[in-house]
């Protein structure tokens, strides 16, 4: 795991230094290609962690970034009509995350999308306490997050 | 192709900015504030220094740009984590609108020990209230 990815990164400096524009595009650019060549040379069975990971981490910052920018054009509306349609609520989640990393990703993460904040963590690490802004349904609500981010930052981390 | 990719990142970083100034002044309670102002000014801070990246084709000033974004995204859901710690725990006032509080009487007032459920709330009561008894 480390390994690949310190091969990939040494990769990507040799194409760095052989076209000579040390840009930060060029440096991606270098990134996929090396990344390309070593999933073309693995043989070794335990090496495909790394192959499987990468795309899953691409995939899961777009889809962050997605699911962000459609909260924030939901509060911005919001914020700038006159008439208030949000139902502020506190809600207890129930944390499949275990490990003191896992949850501290989570939290980060559910805290930067806009509606919902970390308030606490309970101190034996089994619940989350999030305020909602828009809490239509608690289960629903519940769901969401278990089935889209933390199902989605659980298969990256482990 | 660059300039257009500058407008639009600075137009949305610096509308999403300006909705969190004005979500300030308008939101009704400390929760709902603090909750439109962190995200909002990250993201529009991101996307501001983004465009900056864009600009300028310099490495040291992407480089820079990545690691600000990284320390932003780090630390800014810290702080609010604990703002809002300290406003429920010194009892902020919630607007009338809130549906639902899961987080009522969860907190161990004396050792601020935050329980995980109901249960272990209750037999903790009751213990207080047999040690008090004998």
């Amino acid at each position: 795991m480390v390994k690949q990815f310190l091969m990939n990164l040494l990769l990507s400096f040799i194409w760095v230094a052989l076209t000579g524009a040390l840009y930060f595009s060029n440096f991606f650019f270098g990134f996929l290609l090396g990344f390309f060549l070593l999933w073309l040379m693995s043989r070794n069975e335990a090496d495909r962690r790394y192959y499987n990971r990468v795309p899953k981490i691409i995939s899961f910052v777009l889809f962050f970034i997605w699911e962000m920018l459609k909260a924030n054009i939901h509060v911005a509306y919001d914020v700038i009509t006159p008439k208030f349609f949000m139902k502020p609520g506190i809600v207890k989640y129930p944390l499949i995350a275990s490990s003191d990393f896992e949850i501290n990703i989570l939290a980060t993460v559910i805290s930067l999308t806009p509606g919902t904040l970390i308030l606490d963590i309970s101190d034996d690490k089994k619940a989350l306490y999030i305020h909602v802004m828009y809490l239509k349904d608690r289960e629903k609500f519940i769901q969401q997050i278990k089935n889209g981010l933390e199902r989605r930052l659980l298969e990256i981390i482990r | 192709m660059t300039d257009i990719t500058i407008m639009v990142l600075s137009t949305i970083g610096a509308l999403s900015i300006l909705f969190a100034a004005i979500g300030i002044l308008r939101m009704p309670d400390f929760y709902l504030r603090l909750s439109v102002t962190v995200k909002a000014a990250t993201l529009g801070s991101g996307l501001l220094l983004l465009s900056a990246a864009v600009f300028f084709p310099e490495a040291y000033v992407t480089t820079k740009v990545f690691a600000i974004i990284f320390f932003l995204v780090l630390t800014a859901p810290v702080a609010a984590h604990m703002i809002g710690r300290v406003a429920y725990l010194i009892n902020a006032r919630r607007w009338d609108g809130t549906v639902l509080d899961e987080l009522e009487g969860m907190y161990d007032k004396e050792n601020k020990v935050l329980l995980s459920d109901a249960e272990a709330a209750k037999t903790r009561e009751d213990k207080a209230a047999d040690d008090q008894a004998g």
